[in-house]
Formats: structure tokens, sequence, C-alpha cells
């Protein structure tokens, strides 16, 4: 099937948005990205699958992930002039029950997250809500209105959950294509570019370079231009990338294909790490079926615009999500920065003109385009215009992948979408930015997402990952694990970026071993800020912003690790024993059944006592107690 | 060297060529801007580097051994040491590491009596580190081979162990 215009994209759009609204049978669609895999959600498929093989009545499908990994496995149930129905945690022995609860009226309330308000994404403004005059279940949320997704706003996400990502014919029923076949067909290079400018979209990647700009400034540049794609999601807590290239990997293309046309560019590369098979796999699908349809590859709906992508697989660097790296791995090179005198819009992979971007900035361009500038920059704040995805996940109820519109606090992402800390912990910081980012304590909690205001109190926006830390998470072992992570990853090539976080990380070893001196903090901070200063690339010059910040926000916590020597957390375990409060301890034996080193003795009923000899603080007991009678000391 | 990739080096298997042509030549056109998925190819084929596939490998796309080497050595997913039968890979991603990854680490290490990079001398298992493998939701996360187990507690790991010959 070849498609040429708009007219065959919407022929398949209406052939197809009936099976994904009124499919004439049971419908159910199992989320299947790799962690709701992880969760059982293939178990689970296969089960159903082999127990209505041949039904007419049941369809068994797979879609992308809706984001409540908590809730893992996702099931959707459907079926015409019936209420949509989310079922969570539906493992492999409970599938069939799932199907047949849904079938016979739906009962199993504990089973269900709630029931779909609108299950449109927000482009098909052209089509009728298919549930909009289904009589819905009383005592049933609907999902729109849950806390998690309430004040969500899915842009980039649109189709996550929604649809098969390995059938581009779904991506057309949710009006995939007709930005770009649009804008190939009516609209000048520069007239994109010009909406994109407009829109006000930044850079998702980490950095928040105006997009517009970036795709204007390589224009601008002879030769043959390379569209780069970078997937490369290093930031260790943040999987949005992943999630959309296993959820929806056409909006990737799109978004790609969109940039080539403004652009003028013949090659595409998607540059994805190796650890994220699934991705992979589904891009390679999901190119292939575009190129079968004349989406991608040579003269392209008959206009004489060609263009092809290639995928390549990363190796496990962090460095390589850095821009001139990741052009170098490109090319089966080691991937070390080089010094960007010249920029890779002008001279980058092959030594040619390059635009790179981001997955979830390029998810973004198709929506820009279909609905305008003005819609999108009407989105979030001045300066931080849209939507950004972010992982929120660490200590948190509510672990999983929240579209918020920029401006929101980061108090409603936490504790109103993330439902808080877990366990009645107390909440002590959210981490955003990864290894380049910072630690924002409670007291700027109010404070909106926007890349100025994250700024300000000493991190940044990042790719997304938003790690929530509570009373049990040592702020100086979270320096320390940054450090550790940035001198593995380091290329080496410079000396403040290879020897300074060396020896910053030496310090903050010392520290956690309880072998620190007055004086050191003083030290990390002066050799923080050489490390800024001098490094060649942002992996250097970023470095120590996780150290920075918890000194500035959590300095006791450094004075009583040198000065106490105590690890306030109970994470340093040099610095803290565990003891049990005999007032607390119930004598429910449970702690002492599960220490590995048999420990814990005590008669049942009586307080019980640990052997501080045989304990090495491996923390069973101190998750095992339910009545939080093991305390740190 | 520790104890456990001493007795690891061992002899290199039977390389065969024809099979090492079909990657360079049919999957990847002896292009040398693929050298990193060619290495993946070959590591995926022999669970890791063998020397005389790199040699090889060099001559192909006309590329020096040393750099082969170079960037072998530079990216983490390389082994230029057989690895044992099951790989097991822990995450340390941030998610990961405030959910208590480190002491299943701790616990992985203790009863396989092995470090980091290390493979057990029966050849049972290799262990590796790995920062987030985009499962963070279900951390601490711990990958053995292909099968994912999420929500791990440093008391489920010899059971789960067990299960792998
Ligand atoms: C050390 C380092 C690692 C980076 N890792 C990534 C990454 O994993 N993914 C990403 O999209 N950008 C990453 N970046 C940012 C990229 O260099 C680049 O700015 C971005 O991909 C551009 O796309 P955008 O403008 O759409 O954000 C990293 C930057 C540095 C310095
Ligand atoms: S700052 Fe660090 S990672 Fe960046 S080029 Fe220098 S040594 Fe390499
Ligand atoms: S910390 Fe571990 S070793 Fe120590 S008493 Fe508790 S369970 Fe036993
Ligand atoms: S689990 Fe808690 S309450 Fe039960 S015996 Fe141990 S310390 Fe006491
Ligand atoms: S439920 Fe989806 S990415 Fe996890
Ligand atoms: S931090 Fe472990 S899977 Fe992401």
């Amino acid at each position: 099937m070849k498609i040429e215009s708009i007219q065959d994209l919407e022929k398949i759009k209406q052939q197809y948005s009936s099976g994904l609204y009124n499919p004439g049978v049971v419908k159910v669609n199992v989320g299947m990205a790799s962690c709701g895999i992880a969760a059982g959600a293939q178990a689970a498929y296969d089960k159903a699958a082999a127990a209505f093989e041949g039904d007419k009545d049941v369809l068994i499908c797979q879609t992308g992930c809706i984001g409540f990994c908590e809730a893992e496995p996702l099931v959707e149930i459907f079926a015409d002039g019936k209420p949509r129905v989310m079922y969570k945690n539906i493992t492999e022995d409970r599938i069939l029950d799932a199907i047949e609860d849904y079938r016979n009226g739906v009962s199993r309330k504990k089973w269900i997250l709630g029931q779909l308000r609108d299950p449109r994404c927000l482009l098909e403004d052209d089509v009728d809500n298919p549930v909009d005059k289904v009589e819905p279940y009383e005592d049933i949320p609907f999902l729109e209105e849950v806390p998690f997704y309430k004040n969500q706003v899915k842009v980039a996400l649109r189709n996550c959950g929604y649809i098969d990502p390995d059938c581009i014919e779904q991506y057309i029923a949710r009006k995939g294509y007709f930005a770009f076949l649009d804008a190939l067909k009516n609209k000048e290079p520069g007239q994109i570019i010009d909406i994109v400018k407009a829109s006000g979209l930044r850079g998702r990647g980490g950095g928040g370079f105006p997009t517009g700009i970036k795709w204007a400034t390589c224009a601008k540049h002879e030769g043959e231009r390379y569209i780069i794609c970078n997937a490369d999601e290093g930031d260790p807590g943040a999987y949005m990338d992943r999630s959309i290239l296993e959820g929806d990997p056409h909006s990737v293309l799109e978004g790609m294909l969109i940039a080539a046309f403004a652009i003028g560019s013949r090659q595409g590369f998607i540059y994805v790490r190796n650890e994220y098979p699934l991705a992979v796999k589904r891009l390679m699908t999901a190119i292939k079926q575009a190129e079968s349809c004349g989406l991608l590859g040579d003269d392209i709906a008959g206009t004489g615009f060609s263009f092809n992508i290639k995928i390549s697989t990363g190796a496990g660097a962090f460095v390589c999500g850095e821009s001139t790296a990741l052009m170098a791995s490109l090319e089966g090179q080691v991937g070390r920065p080089r010094a960007k005198y010249v920029h890779t819009v002008e001279k980058g992979f092959r030594n040619s003109p390059s635009n790179l971007n981001n997955v979830e900035t390029y998810a973004n361009v198709p929506p820009i385009l279909l609905k305008g500038a003005d819609w999108y920059s009407g989105l979030g704040t001045e300066h931080s215009k849209g939507t950004k995805v972010f992982s929120l996940v660490g200590k948190v109820k509510n672990t999983g992948l929240v579209e918020v519109p920029m401006g929101i606090s980061l108090k409603e992402i936490v504790f109103s979408i993330g439902g808080g800390v877990p366990k009645k912990k107390k909440f002590k910081a959210v981490q955003t930015g990864g290894p380049s980012g910072g630690c924002i304590p409670e007291k700027y909690m109010d404070l909106p997402v926007d890349y100025q205001r994250l700024a300000e109190v000493g991190s940044i926006m990042g790719s997304g990952g938003m790690i929530v830390m509570d009373q049990d998470t040592c702020m100086v072992d979270v320096a320390r694990y940054f450090l550790d992570f940035l001198k593995e990853e380091s290329c080496g090539q410079c000396n403040p970026c290879r020897e300074g976080i060396k020896q910053m990380l030496d310090i903050l070893t010392r520290i956690c071993q309880g072998e620190g001196q007055e004086g050191d903090i003083e030290l990390l901070e002066e050799l923080g800020s050489m490390v800024q200063k001098f490094s060649l690339c942002g992996l250097g010059t970023s470095a120590p912003n996780p150290v920075l910040t918890t000194i500035l926000y959590f300095r006791q916590e450094y004075e009583s690790h040198i000065r106490d020597k105590k690890c306030p957390a109970g994470v340093c375990k040099k610095l803290f024993h565990y003891e049990i409060d005999s007032e607390a301890c119930t004598g429910c034996h449970v702690c002492a059944r599960k220490c590995p080193q048999e420990a814990i003795s005590g008669e049942k009923k009586k307080p019980h006592v640990i052997d501080q000899e045989k304990c090495i603080k491996c923390g069973i007991c101190y998750d095992a107690c339910k009545f939080n009678a093991i305390a740190i000391r | 060297m520790n104890e456990a990739s001493e007795i690891q080096t061992r002899q290199d298997p039977e390389i065969d060529f024809r099979q090492l042509d079909d990657i360079i030549e049919g999957q990847f056109g002896n292009d040398k801007e693929n050298l990193i998925m060619i290495l993946q190819a070959i590591q995926k084929q022999y669970n890791y580097l063998p020397k005389p596939a790199l040699t090889y490998l060099a001559a192909k796309i006309k590329v020096p051994v040393s750099k082969i080497y170079g960037v072998a050595t530079f990216y983490a997913t390389f082994s230029l040491e057989p690895r044992g039968r099951n790989i097991v890979s822990i995450c340390l991603g941030t998610a990961c590491h405030v959910r208590g990854g480190d002491r299943v680490r701790e616990r992985i290490c203790e009863t396989l009596n092995i470090t980091d990079g290390q493979t057990t001398p029966d050849g049972r298992f290799t262990l590796e580190t790995v920062r987030c493998i985009g499962c963070c939701s279900l951390g601490p996360v711990v990958k053995i081979n292909d099968d994912m187990y999420g929500r791990i507690g440093s008391d489920e790991v010899e059971k789960v162990l067990n299960q792998y010959e």
C-alpha cells in the first residue's frame, strides 16, 4: 500500500478508527512496554491469546505503556456501547478473570484503575468520542480523574498505551503522518521552521536549546545535511524516550521526517542505547512499515523529496549522549567529545551540517504543525512552552511516566500525581536532571517546572528523570553515587574532569567512611567550581552540580558525617548501627527469621535484640519490621 | 588478574569465518562506520570478543587492530574475556540506588563470591553492573540473561540465582 496523499491517509484513518474505538468484539489491550513485560504482561498476553485463539468475540492486542508503571501490568478492556475499563496489576493468573469480569458487567472493583472518559488523542477533534453516549459505570472513577492522570496533558505521549506500536495504520488512525504530508505538500521549509520557532519548543534532551533556531541554523549551512535522533537516554532513572520508542515509534519518525523536509536532508540516524532491545525492535518494524507505505525512501508521495532512516546502537557509554561524542560514535569511533568552536549544525557527523534532537523533541513536532504554534505556546510558562514528560521514580507511591504542562509545581507532581512518599516516611528531596542536575529540598517544592526556575535553585530540567528521596536516602551518599557514576563515564581526555571528579569522589568516599575532616566541604566546593569552569564538555561542567546542591541544602548531613561520624539516614555503613527499640518491638520474630546472619534473637512476644558482632547492616530487618521497631543509631 | 578470570582465560573458541563474513559483510557491508554494531553482533555470537575475530575484522574493514581495541575497551558493553553462561546485570541507576540496589548487589556478590566484572570459577555466572535499564518503576532491578526481576529484595537473591544452571 503506497500512501501518496492526505486522502490516502484519510481512508486508512476511517478504516482503522473503528477498530480502535468500535471494534465489534471485546478488545483486550495489554500494555507491553519493557517494564510492563518485566512485570508480567507477556505471560498475561500469552495466556489470554491462547485461551481466546480462534474466538470471534474476543481480540487480544498489545499496546505500549500508558504510564502508570506502579500498577503494571495494565490491561484495558472495551467493547462497543460499553465503557472502556482499565484493569491494573493483571498478571497471568488474573487476566482470564479480568476478561470474564468485563463481560459480566464489572464487579471486581479492586482490580480497576478507572474507566475512560475519552480515549481519543488531542489531534482527533474531527472524530466523535466513542464513549460519549455510553452510560458510565457508577462507582468507578474516570481514569482522567484519578489523581495520577488528573493534571496530565498528553502531547508527546499522545498514543502511548492506546495503539499497537507495531501497526502503522493505527498511528495513522490517530492523525499520524497528516502533519508530515501536509507540510510536504502545502508548506515551504522556511514556513515549517517558523512555526516550530514560534511554538517555543525547546530541546527535551537536557540542554533546552530552542528547536526552531537549531533547525534554521542547520538549514543555513551548505552540504549533505543529516538529521539525527538522540535516543541514548543515559540519565539513570529516566525512561521517557524508551517509552515513546516502544509505545509510539512512528511519532519520532514523523518528527524526523518533518525536520528533514524543513532542513533539507536525505539521511537520518537514530542512535539508540543497546540496553533498549525492544525499542530497537519496534523502531525497525516502524521503519519497514513506513518504507513500504512510501513514507520513507525515495520520492516520497511523488514530491521528489527522499529520506531514509538508519538505526545505530550505542554500547553503554553515557558520554555518547553528548552531541559531538554521539556523532563520533555514529562514525564507528571512540565517543570522545570535542570542543565546539564549530557547532555540529555546521560540521557534525561526517563533518557535515547535522541536526541533533532528542526523541521527545521530535515526538512533539507533528502536533505543533497540526494544531499550530499558538496552541503549543499557550501551554506552559513564559520561557518554557508546552509539556514535559517526567519519569517519577524512587521513593514515591505512584511511580510512572507523567506528562504535564510546564509551570506546574514540583509539589503537584510529587504529591498530587505521585501520591507522595510511601510507607509513611518523610520526604527529603527530589533530584532532577540526572548526573548533571541537583537535589531540590522541600522548601522549594512550590517551584514551577520551568527551565529558568530550576536553574535558579542549582538544578536543571534535564531530560526528565525525577527521583524522589526520603528520610532513608543519605544525601552525602547520593552525591558520592553521582560522582562515582561520572568518574566511570568521564571519557578522560581533559584534566579538570578526569582528575577533579576523582579527587572529589575520594573526599566523599572518605566522608562516607567516617574519615571526613574539617575543611572537606570547602575543598569540595573549590574543586567543584574548578571542574565546572575548566572542563571541555557538558559532562564535566555539570558534574559538580549534585555535590554543590547537596552541600547547599543539606549541609548539616555532611556535618554530621564529618563531625559526629553519624549517617542519620542509615546508609553509610560505618556510621550507624541498627538497634531494636524494646518499647516498639512486639516480638513477632519476623526480622529474626529473615536475617541472613542469624544476628537477631529473642523469645516470641518479647522484645528482640541484635547481636552487633554478627550484623552486616544489610537492612533486611529494617525493611521487614512492620512496627518501626528497628532504629538507626 | 584475579583468580576467577585467570581460570577463564582458556583457549579461544573455534572461529567460523564464514559466520563472521555473514556479520561483517552480509549484515554490515564491510563498512567501518558500523564497527560498534559489528562488535555487538560478534559478542552476541561468541558471548565475548575473541582475539582472532577482531584480527579478522580489522583486515576486513581496513581498520588497525589497535583502533578496534580502542573502541572495544572504551565502550562498557564489550568484553575481551569469555563470560559466564549466565549474565547477571545489577542495575545501579539512581532510581534503583535509592531503593537499595547496592544492598542487592552486596548480597549477590556475597552469594557468588565475586565482584563486578568477574566470572565464577565454574563459569556459571558473570556479574555486571548497568546504569538503568529503563524499568526504574520496578526498582531495584536485576536482569539475568533476558529475564528481568523487579522489586527484588536482598533476601530473594539466592532463590532467583538458583534458577540458573
Ligand atoms: C554528558 C551528556 C550526556 C547527554 N545525554 C543525552 C541523552 O542521553 N539524550 C539526549 O537526548 N540528550 C543528551 N544530552 C544532550 C545532547 O548533547 C543534546 O543537547 C541533545 O540531544 C539535543 O537535542 P534537543 O535539543 O532536542 O534536546 C547529553 C549531553 C551531555 C553533555
Ligand atoms: S569534560 Fe570529561 S567527559 Fe567531557 S570531554 Fe572532558 S574528560 Fe571527557
Ligand atoms: S541488618 Fe541484616 S544482618 Fe543486621 S540484624 Fe538486620 S537483617 Fe540481620
Ligand atoms: S520485626 Fe520488628 S516487631 Fe517483629 S521482632 Fe523484629 S523488631 Fe520486633
Ligand atoms: S508502565 Fe510503562 S513504561 Fe512502565
Ligand atoms: S535506575 Fe534501575 S532501571 Fe532505571
